[in-house]
């Protein structure tokens, strides 16, 4: 990796009244990369893609998005950072009052980009990417499958043609197949759209599919980092445990809250 | 516990709502009022506020205006004064009855809405997705519909105070067979602008209340969907209690003599 990261985390904290979040996280992704956070539920993968995108601040530390600091911006600024980002929502977030078409060309429409029937050419051709046909342009999201919702908030990150894609677990809730199918979409979809890539998932399969590089994420901290290749020789029980998914191992879960 | 520590703590919870509410609201008057503007969802917001609470309203007005003249005829047959029926109705509606009627109703049906739109929205993520998408969710989902709610009120209320002047003249008329013309000359001599307008200014008072409760407990709505629940009963009871009390404030800033 050389040249200035895409986007560059260092000593970023986040915490929530006692509950310390984030204790100083240092993350590097590099331009074009495709980096998947893992790491178990509540250890927050969520709230490290949030303080990202600038909905949370977070306590101290500094994010970088092509070497420039975002935390503390202003709004117009924020604005135009965001401009350089899509996003795959965990439960899609589709807007349900828009027919699907307005929902993929919807960053279109708010820069005013292009006008209506254009946006909607521009939509249809964004599903056509994610392998849906034209006709589901004008259904509603409530009348999609969970899958399909999936694909077209895909369709609705790459619309604007963004620099980096933040993807939050894109897998989960999906049966394997479709699982697999919106996998094989991000990976075609990022390097078409020639994007740099920040997944953050615990589904295995999806992480090694979609990767070029793993970090785990635990207590706050990323406690291993290192290529797609490497992580079954890791050297790191903490990776050891969290990959062969097992109940015994340093990893305690708070089953008991 | 300490009963003097309950009592401060409850009182620094509410000034720190208060204070969080000031900035929500400060926050949506001015993107209310900086472009870009969103004339689809403001248009649709309008009907939705305006055009569809109709029948609510006007209903309430109607029977609220028929039992005015019932029980005024009651009261003031005993002292000779039933001339004084058309007076009452028409002061009593235009001035309190109109626009605390319709407030109230319209709080309950497009204050509990919007709390649970953007509620939902706010729990399924839809408001961090407007932020991605280059839209600012306030300006988005709040200002059209402060807009909405101050612009759509008052000519609600301006028909809610028609249909139940109407409703009083309906009981005098038919029921308690007052002559018509006199009612309606009754009625029109002691009617003042003054007593419209305080009303019509009181509605768009109100509208804003609505509007920005919903908004803001839905905006703030945290949990899933029994956060969205607790959203919708806060939004509707702060709605008509600051109504009430604001309703209150307004008449005596407009008729109190100094």
């Amino acid at each position: 990796m050389t040249g200035t990261p895409k986007i560059e985390l260092r000593d970023v904290a986040k915490a929530f009244g006692p509950k310390v979040v984030l204790n100083g996280i240092d993350l590097d992704v590099g331009v074009g990369e495709s980096v998947v956070i893992i790491g178990g539920s509540g250890t927050g993968k969520s709230v490290m893609l949030k303080s990202i995108l600038g909905l949370l601040t977070p306590d101290r530390g500094s994010i970088k998005v092509d070497g420039e600091e975002v935390v503390g911006m202003g709004t117009a600024d924020r604005e135009r950072v965001n401009h350089k980002f899509g996003m795959l929502f965990q439960g899609a977030a589709l807007f349900d009052s828009l027919p699907v078409w307005e929902n993929v060309s919807f960053g279109l429409l708010a820069e005013k980009r292009c006008d209506r029937v254009e946006a909607k050419q521009i939509a249809i051709d964004k599903l056509a990417q994610v392998g849906m046909n034209a006709a589901v342009a004008d259904l509603t999201p409530a009348e999609l499958s969970g899958g399909m919702q999936k694909r077209v908030g895909l369709a609705r990150a790459i619309a604007s043609d963004p620099e980096i894609i933040f993807f939050d677990e894109p897998t989960t809730g999906l049966d394997p197949i479709m699982a697999d199918v919106i996998n094989d979409l991000i990976v075609k979809v990022t390097r078409e759209v020639g994007a740099t890539a920040l997944s953050i998932t615990h589904d295995m399969a999806s992480a090694r599919k979609i990767a070029n590089r793993i970090a785990m994420l635990y207590d706050g901290k990323i406690i291993w980092q290192g290529a797609v290749d490497e992580i079954d020789n890791s050297g790191n029980e903490f990776v050891e445990q969290f990959i062969n998914g097992r109940a015994e191992g340093p990893i305690q879960m708070a089953v008991r809250a | 516990m300490n009963p003097v520590q309950a009592i401060g703590r409850v009182f620094l919870k509410f000034l720190a709502t208060t204070g969080r509410l000031l900035t929500f609201m400060m926050l949506g008057v001015s993107h209310a009022v900086r472009p870009p503007f969103y004339p689809r969802i403001i248009v649709r917001q309008m009907i939705d506020i305006g055009y569809y609470s109709l029948p609510v309203v006007g209903l309430t007005a109607l029977f609220a205006g028929m039992v005015l003249a019932l029980q005024s005829y009651t009261g003031f047959s005993r002292f000779s004064a039933e001339g004084a029926i058309a007076n009452v109705v028409v002061l009593s509606i235009t001035r309190e009855l109109g626009p605390v009627l319709a407030g109230l109703m319209v709080a309950g049906r497009i204050g509990a809405s919007l709390a649970a739109e953007i509620g939902t929205m706010r729990v399924t993520e839809q408001i961090d997705a407007l932020t991605t998408l280059s839209t600012n969710p306030m300006k988005y989902l709040v200002a059209p519909r402060l807009i909405a709610g101050l612009l759509m009120f008052p000519p609600l209320v301006l028909v809610a105070d028609i249909v139940g002047v109407f409703g009083g003249y309906l009981v005098a008329v038919y029921k308690l067979g007052f002559n018509p013309a006199n009612y309606i000359q009754n009625t029109w001599d002691f009617l003042t602008a003054a007593d419209v307008n305080s009303g019509l200014v009181k509605a768009a008072v109100f509208g804003f209340i609505v509007t920005l409760m919903g908004c803001y407990h839905g905006y703030n709505s945290r949990g899933g969907a029994q956060g969205v629940g607790i959203a919708t009963t806060n939004a509707v009871v702060s709605a008509c209690i600051l109504i009430l009390c604001f309703d209150y404030m307004l008449t005596e800033m407009f008729f109190t003599k100094h």
